[in-house]
């Protein structure tokens, strides 16, 4: 054997590895193509061989070759094989080019799910480390779904190693399977404080992602993370968490006023900068949360700025880069605090580095005022011309666009000086945002009234000098101005000094190479221009001019006529044909000018872009109903075809339709003309109706500033905005002046009144007024406009199928528990199979699930009472709330709200709320009303699981009263609970079945539905109590079985000091807990008050599995009624079959022909007569019972499969035939498999 | 979240691409192309952050990276990334890779990209940071060579040989091109992460 292994090695020592490959690749320089082809070539070779060493070596350097841009997809399927492989050494090289190329895509991923899951629980920690790794890169929804189960058992697992990666793949689970979050949340909870900090540090790392994208349904688990944060000592940990912090803070300001002190020590102790930066952004976040203007938050804001400053003083060019970005933040909520440090953001303008430049700029957009846009613009233009890459040159133009136009041109006093920014930028060669100055010019002319004239000019200009019609037009976006600036000259028209070199300019030859839409508004505002210069002459005698213009419009137009730009065309020939009969009638000395200006009467109002959308529907009106009747369907088929060649008989038939609505129609049209003349946001045609929606300025009113007279109307030649800056100066000191004036009047009046605001500096913001007025924003949009910022969502983001709410999963008093639909699926098989036998495996499944949680409910009770007394506390507590002096004004309106919300009866809330809002709102307690408190009390309140919540103390009496309510509550809860318990165990009895078959029923309407099913038998009974059990294979250890046993109290008394207890045999033992003797019994971890049960689960090792056995057991338990108490026991036998040891396995049919063929399965085999039941009943009960899945059903006949806990396949073959079943089996092991077949012969002869 | 983990040499060629999102290989490359030229033309005063949110989507990334001698690493990430700790974290990567080859040289991550992939597997998987302990790594990733090689056994070692003497035909392959001082001023201090 060893020698056939070192002559296989010996043959493949010449096969070419990867370092070969690697080094013949290098070695290849000129023809590397070539030489990878060749060897894409021999690795087909080694492909095709059998030897999965070969193989392997093959896709280790398929993966190499990946990574040099070659596909690999095309060997998929090998690279599943070597996954498969056996050895470790393989099977990581066949994941590594899995976690490369495999995607949703890649079809034979679903070949994957049995082997990932064999690896996932290999007894070899790094056969599950690699797959957990591969699988991490290529999950996919079926994978997710069908594998959720299992690393969900893995994040439980021994090793740390396991389950910080399970842990941590979870993230990608929920991502592709949103349906797992629920289940899996309370255990990603619980590894929060798993001792192992690396598990700790990955549950950390999956809560972030899923808070930062849903922070709300976090927030319960902010007093666990503020413990963590204030215990952890881990940096990486801290500084996720504070992430954390940051996202959760603007949901609930309370939070961020208790994370303030902590943050702000954490910043002074810390000397990580990488923590110190994490903590002065979410301080800044908290701040942003919390309305600014508390004195004490103040201060908090100067450390920020403070700490920043220092960052960005560093000569570390990532600390002044980071230092800036955070700077940002600040900006918005506290420009003050920014403004002061103005010289060192002007000084980082000047870096070398870009990224800093840039971050620089950002802040400048803050920075601005009326009082020193112009500088600070004036600045960024000398850093146009002096920037060499258009990247950053262009985010210079973009910022300065940005900065002057933000918020409704605020900080804009001199259009002027603005419209000459806008025409010096244009001189920028090879810049993208054309488009950009286009707009705003455009913006500018149309808003600000006072401003057409001076850009009318300027514009004209642009369009004559023609300097934009040079170069390379396509490449250069500059320009796209040339749109704006036509359109402008053409609309404004009458405000050109000489329309008519204008209107030559824009009809030059050369106007023919600028892209089609531009020169399609040439042509059209040709047209306006031509209407202007018609009525400038209209009235001289010389008519001669205005015919000359007409003469020149007939030439210059045929050039456009010939464009390939259909609408440039279109245009072109239409103005011509209209030119031509003016030109008619001007020989006629025809007056023309009034109507040919009648073509282009009246205003264009601005309508901001997103109004129509924000126009709320009218109540009543639902707009996806047909207005007219839908045409009859055979009619809209005939129609469809046709639609561009639409004949006669369709038209006849819609007019019909019309005629029909006649009177209705015109009855509406009445109403409606009447709706919009009520209606203010309807744009109306005619000037005159405008009047109706005036109360707010509107276009007529806006009382528009005069221009000063100090500017100039026109500045000669190209406009120097520099000029502007001096002017500018010149104004304000007048107005200043002006202003003094007025104010010494004022102060002789008031005397010294408010002497104080005056002295506030040389000139405060308000002190400048504008030149010019910009109609105002909000007029474009309709009033009653929905404010929705959820326009710029995205609808295809993953993160939104995980939207949900968690809080109800982890405890409440409206704790819903997880409905049977949201379990995960439990090894199940492949949807796409699935028929309802299947659907049973997955129920038995889903018992399983049930069970394990049952086991956490007592937990959950403790909680609860927990929970119950917080609660108490709390509300003495808000009594003494109530006491105290009122809080500071801004925190009132908060305060005020959740205080109500506190004081609510506690059924109100979800105590997991409730439990946050005590956390929170026990923050802000002063001290000395404690002191006054301590003397009266005497005992302190039951231990807290959280040392942060301050510890009130309570009266005695106060406390006896509530440990009463406590035991009340928990009887409550217990009854709850068992009603709970008949909801998922008792299938058998009555009303409770149904949750078994809920799937079946909906599913599988057409066949009949099943009868109830129920795995659990009787154990034992006597009048005190009943027994019943089930055993499943445990699914991690392949030693164990898992017994569970429902206790209910049939008596009208008390039972307690329940013991369970049985006798070892040498196959089968009873797990005990260490150190325990194997003949002690194991206590039932609790009491059952009369008519209640509950559940527990008992392990047990065993040896061999291929035999069913028994083990003999007593129960012994006390009595507990009013006046006495007695010992009772209850001896029982647990039945062991093998049917227990089987679990629930799906299996593929290829991989089940394989095995059917490998030979190794010993047959048997089994009919049972005379049964009268639908088959699919057949199957559902034989996968429910007996743990089967099916693999394939055809008809009736069905293949089905199971494991044992020890790795046994069974394989079954049902076919039925009149009433007859035969089932023939196969397994590797004949006794098991008999008694198996004996099981299930047993099973159906009871029915 | 990281996007995307990328090592290039000072000429561009790949040496690791790791992406945490499937593009396919065209788009891949071109991403490498794209990044190398943003990273390479940058001084080496200059910050390691890079706004490069056009090569994988969305605006919310960043280029992080680091240069060392010959190589570039180049970390894309999401806003729930620190900067600081990537960078940190690119610093213990850099570091494990020295430990693991013994004076780490860009032949090794040449020749040993499979290696290289699997010592990166112990820190970060499907994008997020799974051990930042160096000494935990290197624990991890020797007792999986160790796994490797008991299970080579003696059918391991005539390949060694083989390959042995296959290096020593090639007298010309540089050993020194060493990665440079990797003690570069850590001056992020997180302290022992």
């Amino acid at each position: 054997m060893a020698l056939k292994i070192v002559k296989g090695s010996i043959d493949r020592m010449f096969d070419k590895n990867l370092q070969d490959l690697v080094r013949g690749i290098r070695n290849h320089k000129e023809d590397e193509a070539k030489y990878i082809s060749t060897c894409i070539d021999e690795i087909k070779q080694e492909l095709k061989q059998d030897n999965i060493a070969v193989k392997a070596n093959a896709v280790c350097k398929l993966t190499y070759l990946q990574m040099l841009g070659y596909d690999i997809s095309w060997a998929a399927f090998n690279i599943v094989e070597v996954m498969s492989s056996s050895k470790f050494t393989y099977k990581r090289i066949g994941y590594l080019a899995a976690s490369q190329c495999f995607h949703e895509g890649t079809d034979v991923i679903m070949l994957t799910t049995n082997q990932i899951r064999k690896d996932l629980s290999s007894p070899n920690q790094y056969d599950t480390g690699v797959a957990l790794t591969g699988l991490s890169c290529f999950v996919t929804p079926d994978l997710a779904r069908d594998l959720a189960n299992d690393i969900m058992t893995l994040m439980s697992h021994t090793k740390p190693y396991i389950r910080k990666k399970a842990v941590l793949i979870m993230y990608k689970v929920f991502l592709k399977y949103p349906e797992s979050l629920r289940p899996a949340f309370p255990r990603l909870k619980e590894k929060l404080e798993d001792p192992d900090p690396g598990v700790q540090s990955a549950a950390v790392n999956v809560i972030c992602e899923l808070a930062r994208r849903n922070p709300k349904n976090y927030l319960s688990l902010a007093p666990l993370f503020f413990k963590l944060m204030t215990s952890s000592t881990n940096n990486w940990v801290l500084i996720k968490i504070i992430k954390l912090f940051g996202a959760l803070t603007p949901l609930e300001p309370r939070l961020g006023k208790k994370l303030i002190e902590p943050l702000t020590n954490l910043i002074h102790s810390t000397s990580a900068m990488s923590l110190l930066y994490e903590c002065v952004n979410t301080v800044i976040a908290v701040l942003i949360s919390l309305s600014s203007g508390m004195p004490n938050h103040s201060a908090s804001i100067q450390l920020c700025v403070q700490k920043l400053r220092i960052l960005i003083e560093d000569s570390d060019q990532n600390l002044k880069y980071l230092g800036l970005l955070a700077m940002s933040k600040i900006l918005k909520t506290h420009p003050k605090s920014v403004q002061s440090h103005k010289d060192l953001i002007l000084q980082c303008l000047d870096d070398k580095d870009e990224s800093i430049r840039l971050r620089a700029l950002d802040l400048l957009y803050g920075m601005v005022s009326k009082k020193n846009l112009m500088e600070i613009v004036k600045k960024l233009m000398l850093h146009v011309d002096k920037a060499e890459g258009t990247t950053y040159r262009d985010e210079l133009l973009t910022k300065i666009i940005d900065i002057c136009s933000q918020s409704n041109y605020q900080y804009i006093t001199n259009f002027e000086w603005y419209i000459s920014i806008l025409v010096e930028l244009t001189r920028l060669e090879g810049t993208r945002h054309g488009h950009l100055i286009a707009s705003q010019m455009l913006d500018v002319a149309i808003r600000v009234k006072a401003i057409r004239g001076f850009a009318v000019a300027q514009m004209a200009m642009l369009l004559d000098s023609g300097h934009l019609l040079t170069g390379n037009m396509q490449r250069n976006g500059i320009c796209e101005v040339l749109y704006a600036a036509a359109w402008i000259c053409g609309e404004f028209s009458e405000h050109l000094d000489d329309p008519m070199q204008t209107l030559e300019a824009m009809l030059r030859p050369k106007v023919a190479s600028l892209p089609g839409h531009i020169q399609a508004v040439y042509v059209q505002n040709a047209a306006k221009l031509f209407a202007t210069v018609l009525q400038k002459h209209e009235g001289a005698t010389d008519s001669q001019a205005a015919q000359d213009t007409s003469q020149l419009l007939i030439e210059r137009l045929p050039l456009f006529v010939q464009s390939a730009n259909l609408e440039v065309q279109e245009r072109a020939s239409c103005i011509l044909q209209l030119v031509k009969y003016i030109q008619k009638l001007q020989q006629k000395d025809v007056e023309v000018a009034e109507e040919v200006s009648a073509l282009f009467a009246g205003e264009l109002n601005p309508v901001a872009p997103k109004a129509q959308k924000k126009v709320p529907v009218p109540e009543g009106l639902d707009l996806d109903a047909w207005i007219n009747e839908p045409p009859s369907e055979s009619e809209s088929e005939d129609e469809k075809p046709k639609a561009v060649f639409a004949k006669e008989e369709p038209k006849q038939s819609r007019a019909r339709h019309i005629e029909v609505d006649e009177k209705e129609l015109a009855r509406r049209r009445e109403a409606r003309k009447q709706e919009q003349a009520n209606n203010p946001f309807y744009i109306k045609s005619s000037p005159s109706s405008q009047k109706v929606y005036q109360d707010a300025p509107g276009v007529e009113h806006i009382p528009v500033v005069q221009i000063d007279l100090s500017v100039p109307l026109k500045v000669p030649g190209m406009p120097m905005s520099e000029q502007y800056l001096k002017l500018e100066e010149e104004r304000r000191q007048k107005e200043r002046a002006d202003k003094k004036k007025k104010d010494k009047k004022k102060k002789k009046r008031e005397k010294r009144g408010k002497g104080k605001r005056d002295d506030s500096g040389p000139e405060s913001e308000e002190d400048i007024t504008p030149a010019h007025q910009v109609d105002i924003v909000t007029e474009e949009m309709p009033e009653n406009a929905l404010p929705s910022d959820d326009d710029d969502k995205d609808p295809n983001d993953p993160h939104k199928a995980l939207d949900i709410d968690l809080d109800n999963l982890l405890l409440g008093n409206d704790y819903r528990p997880l409905a049977d639909s949201e379990k995960l699926p439990v090894r199940t098989h492949r949807r796409e199979v699935l028929k309802s036998p299947e659907e049973d495996g997955d129920q038995d499944g889903i018992t399983q699930e049930a069970k394990r949680r049952s086991s956490k409910e007592k937990k959950e009770k403790d909680r609860k009472s927990k929970e119950e007394e917080k609660k108490k506390k709390k509300k003495k507590h808000k009594h003494v709330v109530e006491e105290e002096p009122p809080e500071p004004l801004s925190e009132e309106p908060v305060q005020s709200e959740e205080s109500a919300e506190v004081a609510a009866p506690p059924t109100s809330t979800s105590a997991e709320a409730s439990d946050l809002d005590f956390w929170l709102s026990s923050a802000p307690v002063p001290p000395p009303i404690k002191e006054a408190l301590a003397p009266k009390t005497s005992v302190a309140a039951a231990p807290d699981s959280e040392p942060d919540v301050p510890k009130d103390a309570e009266p005695d009496e106060e406390k006896s009263l509530k440990n009463k309510k406590k035991k009340q509550k928990k009887e409550k809860d217990e009854k709850k609970k068992k009603k709970r318990h008949h909801h998922h165990h008792h299938h058998g009895d009555g009303g409770g079945g149904d949750s078994v078959q809920n799937g079946t029923v909906e599913e599988e309407e057409e066949e009949e539905p099943l009868p109830p099913m129920s795995n659990y038998c009787l154990l034992a009974e006597n009048s005190y109590i009943k027994m019943v059990y089930d055993i499943q294979g445990n699914l991690q250890d392949g030693s164990q079985v898992v017994v569970s046993v429902i206790f209910e109290n049939k008596s009208n008394s008390f039972l307690k000091s329940m013991e369970f207890n049985v006798l070892d045999s040498l196959n089968s033992k009873l797990q005990r807990p260490e150190g325990a003797s194997p003949h002690d019994g194991l206590v039932v971890p609790f009491q059952l008050p009369p008519g209640v049960s509950n559940e527990a689960r008992f392990v047990f090792s065993v040896q061999s599995i291929v035999m069913p056995q028994k083990l003999k057991g007593t129960l012994t338990f006390i009595v507990k009624s009013e006046d006495s108490s007695t010992h009772e026991k209850l001896d029982f036998k647990l039945h062991f079959t093998c049917t227990s040891y089987l679990i629930t396995t799906p299996c593929y049919s290829d991989a089940y022909a394989k095995l059917l063929e490998s030979g190794d399965l010993k047959s048997s085999s089994l009919k049972l007569e005379g049964l009268n039941m639908p088959f699919h009943h057949l199957l559902a009960r034989i996968c429910f019972h007996h743990h089967f899945s099916v693999v394939e059903r055809i008809d009736s006949c069905a293949s089905m499969y199971s494991r044992s806990i020890q790795g046994h396949h069974v394989c079954l073959l049902v076919k039925t035939a009149n009433q007859t079943v035969s089932i023939d089996a196969k397994c590797d092991e004949p006794s098991l498999l008999a008694n198996v077949l004996d099981e299930i012969k047993q099973t159906f002869s009871q029915c | 979240m990281i996007k995307a983990i990328l090592i290039f040499n000072n000429h561009g060629k790949p040496r690791l691409s790791k992406f945490y999102e499937h593009y396919n290989e065209d788009i891949e490359q071109q991403i490498i192309r794209e990044t190398f030229h943003l990273v390479s033309k940058r001084d080496e005063n200059v910050c390691n952050f890079l706004e490069g949110g056009l090569l994988i989507g969305g605006s919310d990334n960043k280029l992080i990276y680091r240069h060392y001698a010959t190589l570039y690493f180049v970390f894309c990430v999401d806003s729930a990334e620190s900067e600081l700790g990537i960078l940190d974290l690119i610093q213990v990567f850099v570091e494990t890779l020295d430990k693991c080859f013994e004076n780490v040289c860009e032949l090794d991550l040449i020749f040993h990209v499979d290696k290289v992939h699997h010592i990166l597997a112990e820190m970060v998987m499907g994008g997020m940071v799974l051990e930042t302990n160096m000494n935990e790594i290197i624990t991890q990733v020797d007792a999986q060579v160790k796994m490797e090689r008991s299970e080579a056994g003696i059918a391991g070692a005539p390949a060694r040989a083989v390959s042995a003497v296959k290096n020593m035909n090639l007298p010309e392959m540089p050993k020194n091109i060493n990665i440079g001082d990797i003690s570069i001023k850590v001056n992020l201090l997180l302290q022992r992460l």
